[in-house]
């Protein structure tokens, strides 16, 4: 599976949001390969992404990609990560 | 494995007086510059990613990762931390108001990786984000952050 965690630059949240994701996957025992991005990279990857995981802001600003787009509020809260994961893989 | 995050940070401001988010993004800019890694431009450009984004950098609830993308305005990279007396309003509807700012400036995509896994566990620690968001001075900051490095090592 394809994840790709989005933000603006590239190299801030989405890479915290990508760590903590790994963490999440790793525990629920999904195979996925998580990769981060700034928003002109994620358009393009979303396209063959399975799930795109960003904030709510930056959610609108990527517009309507044809990957499941989840929505972090606490890019910290492991649970709200895992909660929204499991239910979009299922 | 675990690095200490206060090796890591350029400059640590506490309990700082900020009167909206701007002023809140220019002090953490204000202590990238002073520790060497960026150049003042590399504030505004700060500043310029909200503006064009929204207040997206406001990852977690209180807490707010100010970076632009690398750039010629940032010289080393380096991170660095102020901690707001008043907490500010960024117009971040889950996350707001922002009690802590973390300036990021990095040079690639790739060179701050390990200063990222560390920061990632500081801010991921809740018992630990509440003795840091109150500390007085940058030696308690620095004091918080070197017992969280000894206890992951």
């Amino acid at each position: 599976m394809k994840i790709v965690a989005v933000c603006g630059m590239g190299i801030g949240t989405s890479v915290l949001l990508k760590m903590n994701a790994e963490k999440v996957l790793a525990k629920l025992g999904i195979d996925a390969d998580v990769e981060a991005a700034d928003m002109g990279v994620a358009r393009g990857a979303a396209q063959t992404a399975e799930i795109v995981l960003t904030s709510e802001e930056l959610a609108e600003e990527l517009g309507d990609v044809p990957a499941e787009v989840i929505i972090i509020n606490n890019f910290f809260d492991l649970e709200e990560i895992t909660e929204k994961l499991t239910a979009a893989v299922e | 494995m675990a690095l200490n995050l206060a090796e890591a940070l350029s400059s640590i401001e506490t309990q700082a007086e900020a009167a909206d988010w701007r002023a809140a993004i220019r002090l953490a800019g204000a202590g990238l510059v002073a520790g060497g890694a960026t150049t003042d431009a590399y504030t505004d450009e700060m500043i310029d990613a909200v503006e064009k984004h929204g207040p997206y950098i406001v990852i977690a609830p209180g807490v707010a990762l100010a970076h632009s993308r690398p750039s010629p305005a940032v010289l080393t990279g380096g991170l660095s931390w102020v901690s707001l007396a008043t907490p500010v309003e960024f117009g971040n509807k889950a996350n707001d108001p922002v009690t802590l700012v973390i300036g990021l400036a990095a040079k690639d995509h790739d060179a701050h990786l390990q200063v990222m896994r560390s920061l990632a566990g500081v801010l991921s620690d809740g018992p630990a984000m509440k003795r840091l968001v109150v500390a007085k001075t940058a030696d308690e900051v620095r004091a918080v952050l070197g017992d969280l490095a000894a206890a992951a090592a």
